[in-house]
């Protein structure tokens, strides 16, 4: 069984965000990265799944730029047997069908029996990376996978549960090879051991310098900006928690009328 | 001409689809294009004659024994066949959890993509920029799209009215439509645990987020909510840790709900979680770091610990109440 993880570096999520100069992205320059949350997930389920079956590889494929080798590193340290490293320097110029069709270039001799993804990535957010790379390597898809059902694994489906609307979930068999995004908080994320961290350093990285295709009908990022705000907010407390919780009473017996 | 999906199960229209009438209807005015709406089915679907109701050229009912339940590969191949008969310039859905499944699969198959989860747009001598929220709802971008048609675009629920989609009487005609294999086995969808507690009528809401930081201090919510005649609701990653339970979640994946108060307790605000209480008369948010998203669509906001603020609010809403 060989497993393909896909995991992406994005801005920490508490991170306070300032728009580039250009006012085409972020200045990432003094924002700390981490891997994208729901991508954590999925490579929670790859290591889940080949310890139950006992055997298989699971290989973490990250897209950025240099210093996303970090997401690699912490994959392997958690259990993950070796990476692919796309190495491209403007990852967020990029729109998600060329993505995809890079990754599907640098995976495509892999011969895997499954790929795992995140549902989405918490900054660009196209939530169709997963989704794309399936049609261009012509295997069947899932998406917001809640449950990977290790028991059904079969010689080459694997049963899932995916989540729709309103509380409301699906059963679906597939046959492998197969692409499934995983949703986040589905399971409980494993630390790195001191082991794995060392066991982590002899596992091979394999770099990949792609050729990005130009993509005549990519989207056209023109400007990134704070959202604009529709309601007008009232402040209160001034920083001061105890004040604005005293105030706020007061405005909801008197403005709002609530109490 | 602009090409609308009509989102379904077993018949039953999914209202969002209303919402994707609307936003067709107004890009459709904006550059003088008619729009035609879609409807994939394995029978002659009884929800054609009630999409007929409102002002469109056209419903297309896209019928295959296949179409009965939802499979992406089915939806997928149904569509590429409806798109290459009619040529759209635009083909316009409402971002939903089905819409993700398959659109994006769609797309590619014209090599071309998706502009996913869209919340408005602007026209501009029949130049259309698009807007989208990023990094979890901190930052919005304005896109353009570039190639040849057809364009996908989907919108974010709450983006256009259902009830603003203009009533008209459109003709209805089914098209048999090509599908082939399905490589994926749907079963029978359903629900986990029916939602014993229904928040969508609740006057009054507290809910919580990980800003809470443990299951033990769910109970200093819980004391707030007491004290207001509240529900205590949260949002995903409180239901995901077991702290509250799931029929207590508000949003995308939980309930959508509409009270005369809701107070955020240490939600940040994502995208998922806004689309389920933005329509709360009066809004409150209590959160450490002010660029939370949820300051944004807040009446009133205290940038602060909640530990600090709650027990102080306990008391005066008591005193209040007095």
């Amino acid at each position: 069984m060989k497993i393909i993880v896909l995991m992406k570096q994005v801005a920490n999520k508490d991170a306070v965000l300032r728009i580039r100069g250009d006012e085409k992205w972020i200045d990432e320059s003094d924002v700390s990265q981490q891997t994208n949350e729901s991508d954590g997930y999925a490579l929670e389920e790859a290591l889940q799944l080949k310890e139950a079956i006992g055997e298989g590889e699971v290989i973490v494929c990250t897209l950025g730029k240099v210093s996303a080798k970090t997401v690699i590193k912490d994959a392997l340290a958690r259990g993950a047997d070796r990476g692919i490293h796309i190495v491209v320097d403007d990852e967020n110029a990029l729109s998600p069908y060329q993505i995809a069709k890079t990754i599907a270039e640098a995976i495509r001799e892999e011969d895997f029996d499954l790929i795992f993804g995140g549902l989405q990535s918490d900054d660009a957010s196209f939530g169709q990376t997963g989704v794309v790379l399936a049609e261009m390597l012509d295997v069947p898809h899932a998406t917001i996978v809640i449950e990977v059902n290790r028991e059904s694994l079969g010689e080459s489906s694997l049963r899932v549960k995916r989540e729709l609307e309103s509380g409301w979930y699906q059963w679906f068999e597939y046959q492998l090879p197969a692409l499934m995004t995983i949703q986040s908080g589905i399971s409980q994320i494993r630390y790195a051991s001191l082991k794995g961290i060392m066991a982590a350093k002899k596992k091979e990285i394999r770099e990949v310098a792609p050729s990005v295709e130009s993509f005549a009908s990519a989207q056209q990022l023109q400007k990134v900006y704070m959202p604009l705000k529709t309601k007008q907010t009232q402040m209160l407390g001034n920083g001061d928690a105890k004040a604005g919780a005293v105030e706020l009473v007061e405005k909801l017996k008197t403005e709002a009328r609530i109490l | 001409m602009i090409l609308v999906f009509i989102e379904h199960k077993n018949c039953v229209l999914n209202k969002t689809s209303l919402e994707a009438i609307a936003a067709a209807q107004s890009v459709g005015k904006d550059l003088g294009l008619v729009v035609k709406a879609v409807i994939p089915c394995d029978k002659d679907c009884a929800l054609g004659a009630e999409i007929a109701q409102y002002d469109l050229e056209k419903v297309i009912i896209a019928k295959n024994d296949k179409l009965g339940i939802y499979t992406p590969d089915g939806y997928a191949d149904a569509w590429e066949d409806i798109i290459k008969h009619e040529n759209p310039q635009y083909v316009i859905m409402a971002h939903t959890y089905q819409v993700r499944d398959f659109c994006p699969k769609v797309a590619t198959r014209f090599e071309k993509e998706m502009l996913g989860d869209c919340i408005r747009y602007s026209n501009e001598g029949g130049n259309l920029t698009f807007t989208r929220r990023i990094f979890l709802g901190k930052l919005d971008a304005d896109v353009t799209l570039s190639g040849n048609a057809p364009h996908f675009v989907t919108f974010q629920s709450g983006a256009f009215r259902g009830d603003n989609a203009e009533s008209g009487s459109a003709s209805v005609e089914t098209v048999d439509v090509e599908v082939g294999e399905i490589r994926m086995k749907p079963e029978e969808p359903f629900q986990e645990a029916k939602a014993s507690v229904d928040l969508t009528k609740s006057e009054i809401i507290v809910a919580v987020g990980r800003g809470i930081k443990s299951e033990e201090n769910i109970a200093i919510a819980q004391e707030l909510a007491d004290a207001l005649g509240a529900d205590l609701a949260a949002s995903r990653p409180i239901c995901d840790s077991d702290w509250l339970p799931i029929d207590r979640q508000i949003g995308s994946s939980g309930q959508t709900v509409a009270p005369k108060l809701y107070l955020a307790l240490g939600i940040s605000g994502a995208i998922q979680h806004i689309v389920g209480m933005k329509n709360a008369d009066t809004i409150v948010a209590i959160n450490k770091d002010s660029e939370a998203p949820i300051f944004d669509i807040a009446d009133y906001g205290i940038v602060g610990d909640l530990f600090e603020a709650v027990p102080v609010l306990i008391e005066e809403i008591k005193k209040a109440k007095a």
